[in-house]
Order: structure tokens, then sequence, then C-alpha cells
């Protein structure tokens, strides 16, 4: 690989003992995946940041790189942790996880990286521009800006976005070159795809058939409205990501490079996938049975106008089961602003931010029967928290809250 | 001896004895950072402990806190002491640069057994002895 003199500086340590080791991490990456030289990146996004996923050993890593003084020189910022910083107790949070979860996060503050601990970073205004170079590491945001902004960037592991953050490049390699960002299949579907439910089940599908590869849709009727179709789409990309190792998806008429290239975006020898019914990934993602101990929305987290949405459905109604909304700290502020906030309270739900159903520690909350409409929390929250499933959209999953219990 | 080229994914010079697994490996879930024993009863090495060892195996597998399990191994002296792979991904490459554990990949991985005496060095991996057993 061709290294610049200040790469190579950081390299051999001269600008410290933290540096050196991103810049080995960098060069390693960028010489297993092929890479020629390095490329400059404006801003990098940090998973790995809840204490129920790393525990002790990540929070020990940490610990000891920021020891190092090593600081991120780009814009760089927290993906979800474990605990809403503001509730945490009343929501009955083990207190010994919020220790050590907040002390990440002070950890990861004082290198430098913003405490925005959100998954949808472009609801906050961090939209980066087509052909713009990141690195980003939660795997529904690097969806989402590879595919909806036409940025360029791969999935990385906490770890190497935070090496990115504080040498502010990345190996030029895998979804940086137009080459590889080529559709490696073409999926014709052919059922009805209305709601942020139905995306995620079209998602979780094509996820678990192609693996890594990078799907172009066509006969897909993307709502009109602007906030429903950021909402379906951000559920495709999260559950395709989720299911499978999906980074980048191409959608006919509607994603920029899709609209750019027009079919040259596809590649000559690639497959065809037809998808006729979205029966498969109900079986896969739901599981029959009534109770329910806990409602959980927002995985992704959710927009403002998502948030707005749902207040509209519970307004005036009395929940008889717990129903979270995970949202950013910032959209959670708007949301109070308009009052929504206050009228999911007075419904008797909460609004969570800073954490999702999937990172938080709800196993040893004793919260095992969860409602939710995400197709993405529908695939780890039987993994990472021994959950039973029951999924369903959004209207289906208020319903549950409000009379208790959830209906086939 | 045998002496075998390989690719360096964090150079260093090492000796010890093999353990070896047929199947990849996940480091997140399977080993228990606390004893560097292998805890996966469905996994080849249920049981054993990769600590001190040159652990060789095709490759890993899972989640990307399995670089993070390798650093706790190596702050409580429990990380192997070097490793070989037929093709190192992100997991182990991480692992190995934050934990410092020499470690080579591109190797055949079939010429080893458990119990070998095998070095490590740079870009070079010498068969020292092949195991009895």
């Amino acid at each position: 690989m061709k290294l610049t003199e200040k790469e190579n500086d950081l390299l051999s340590g001269k600008h410290g003992a933290g540096l050196k080791k991103a810049m080995e991490i960098l060069v390693a990456l960028g010489k297993i995946y092929g890479a020629k030289e390095m490329v400059p990146v404006t801003s990098a996004q940090i998973a790995g940041i809840s204490y129920k996923n790393i525990g002790d050993p990540g929070l020990e890593f940490l610990r000891d790189w920021a020891e190092s003084n090593a600081r991120a020189h780009i814009p760089a910022f927290m993906n979800p942790a474990g605990i809403d910083r503001q509730t945490w107790r009343q929501l009955g949070f083990p207190e010994g996880f919020a220790k050590k979860q907040l002390e990440i996060i002070e950890i990861l503050k004082q290198m430098g990286v913003r405490a925005t601990l959100t998954c949808t970073p472009y609801h906050i205004g961090i939209v980066p521009q087509q052909g713009e170079h990141i690195a980003w590491s939660e795997s529904s945001a690097v969806s989402y800006a590879n595919s909806l902004l036409a940025a360029r960037t791969n999935r990385e592991g906490g770890p190497s976005a935070l090496a990115a953050a504080f040498c502010g490049r990345t190996p030029r390699c895998g979804l940086h070159l137009h080459e590889n960002r080529l559709a490696t299949h073409r999926i014709l579907v052919k059922c009805p795809a209305k709601t942020s439910a139905d995306y995620g089940m079209l998602g979780y599908l094509i996820g678990k058939k192609i693996g890594q590869g990078i799907p172009y849709f066509q006969g897909l009727e993307i709502p009109a409205n602007e906030a429903e179709r950021t909402a379906c789409l951000k559920a495709l990309g999260a559950a395709m990501a989720a299911a499978g190792a999906v980074a980048l998806f191409h959608i006919e008429k509607v994603t920029p490079e899709a609209n750019d290239y027009g079919e040259r975006i596809i590649k000559q020898d690639c497959k065809l996938i037809e998808i006729d019914s979205l029966e498969e990934a109900q079986r896969a993602l739901h599981q029959v049975g009534q109770q329910v101990d806990l409602v959980a929305l927002g995985c992704p987290h959710v927009s403002l106008e998502e948030l707005a949405a749902i207040a509209g459905l519970i307004q005036n109604r009395q929940l008889k089961s717990p129903l979270w909304i995970a949202t950013s700290a910032i959209v959670r502020e708007q949301a109070r602003a308009k009052n929504l906030v206050s009228m999911i309270e007075n419904a008797g739900g909460r609004v969570l931010a800073d954490t999702c159903m999937v990172v938080a520690p709800l196993e040893e909350m004793g919260i095992k029967h969860i409602g939710t409409n995400s197709a993405k929390a529908a695939v780890y929250l039987p993994s990472h928290q021994s959950a039973i499933v029951h999924f369903g959209t959004t209207e289906r999953c208020v319903q549950a809250a409000i009379s208790g219990h959830w209906e086939d | 001896m045998v002496k075998i080229t390989a690719r360096i994914i964090y150079s260093g010079k090492v000796q010890g004895v093999v353990l070896k697994s047929e199947a990849p490996l996940s480091f997140f879930g399977a080993v228990d950072p606390t004893t560097g024993l292998v805890k996966d009863s469905q996994h080849p090495l249920f049981g054993q402990c990769i600590a001190g060892k040159i652990l060789i195996f095709p490759y890993a597998k899972g989640s990307t806190v399995g670089s993070y399990i390798l650093y706790g191994l190596k702050k409580r002296g429990l990380a192997p002491i070097g490793m070989i792979l037929e093709e190192c991904e992100t997991i182990v490459a991480v692992g190995a640069i934050i934990s410092e554990i020499p470690t080579v990949d591109r190797v055949r991985t079939n010429q080893f057994h458990t119990g070998d005496l095998v070095r490590i060095d740079e870009g070079e991996v010498y068969l020292e002895e092949k195991s009895h057993c």
C-alpha cells in the first residue's frame, strides 16, 4: 500500500502510541481488503457503545486507548448505548450496568466523540453528501448513507471506525470504489409492500437470500410522503443488514446512483430474484402468543415525523402494556417542544433516548415477550435478549399496547 | 523443519505449541474471556484453553466484539501467543493489533496439528517439531 508522509509518521509512532495503533489497524485492514492507498474521510460513526455488547473487555480497551491521548480529528459520533441517560433510574435499569455504561460514554467523549447516541445520525442533521467518503459502523446507518445518500462507507467495526476518527482516513477499498458498488442481484418485487413493517419483511427475505450482495429493486411502489418513504427505506436497509450483511442497495428511479447510472449500476452477470409474497418473513419474524411485556418501537431510532404519527395513534388512550419508543436525545427534545412527549406519557408510553430494545439490558430487567414493528429487532431480540417476539405493523403494535395483549 | 511463507497481519517473533481448530472460531460467545476456555459445546475445541498457545484456525466468524475478547484475554495473560490463519478478516486483524499478538495468514492450516512446535518469525512460519500424539 502506498502511504503518504503523514501516514508513515502516524504508523511509525511519531504522533504517539494511540495513533500508531490506529494507523496499524487501518493499514492491516487495507492490506486484507486489497487497498492501494488511504482515502480521507469526513466523519466517523462509532458502534460498539453498549456495555451489554462490549462488556468489560471493550471498556478496558477503550479506557487504555483514551489514556494514550488519541483524539478524533474529524466529526465523530456514537451509536446507541445501553441506557437512557435521563430516565434510566425511573425505568428501572440496573445501577451496576448504568455505571459501566456511563463510564464508556465518558471515555469516548474524552476521545472527542460526540454523545449523539443514535443509529440514525441522518435524523439529527448529520447528512453526508453524494460521493463523500465516511467511516460509519452501525449497519443500518451504513446502508442508509450508502444507498439513499450515495455517500461511501464500508461497514466498519467499532475499533476501525475509531481508528478512522483518529487518523481522518480509511483504506480505499470495498464500497469506497465505484466498481464495487454495482448491483449483484436484480430483485423483482411482485407483491405489494406498503408499511414500514412490509419493507422490513422484504429486507429480511433479501438479506437471507443474498448475504453480502448488492440488490437493485424493481417494482416497488415507494410512498409519496417523504417521511413515510424514509421510514420504509430505513426499515428495508436495516433488515437486510441484520438478516444478511447488505451494506448498499439501489432502487430503480429512487436512489441517487440508480438515477445517475440507470441500469449501468447493475452487474452484467447479476442474478434475478422474484418476490411474490412476504409470508415467509412474517412466519420467521413473528412468534404466536398473546403475552406482551413490552411494545418497543424505534429500531432504527424514529424520526420526529414517525414519533408524531405514533403519538397521534395513542392520543387520549390508556395503555395496558408498557410502550417504549426509541430515538435520539435531539429528536426527543424537538418532540418535547411540540408536546408530543407529554401526549405519549399521558397515555402511559415512554420516549427513550440514547438507547433501544436491542442494546438495553432487557433480559436482566425481566422483559421477555416483546411486540415490535422492526424486522431488524425481530432478527436480533431472540438471540441477543432471549426474547419472544411478536412482529407486526406500527398500528398492530400500538393496538397491543392499548389492549395489553397481542392479537394474531 | 519446514518453512512456510505467510502474510503478516501483526508482526513479531514467537515460538510455542499449536492448538489447532479445523472449524472457524467465534471469539465472542465461544471463548470465555475470564478463563481462555472454549465454552461453545458445539465447537471442536470445546473445553480446551487457548492461553499461551499458537492458535491455528481457518478464519474467525461472528460478532466484531470478538476483537475485544482477544484484548480482554491478553490483559489477563490468557491470550494465544500467536495466531496462524488461512484467511484473516477484520475481527482477528483488529484483535491481533490491539492485543499485540503476532499473527499471520495465507497459510494452509492442514499441515499443522495440535501439539506441534511452531515458530512465527515475522512473515515466516517454521514447523520445528511434529507432535507425536
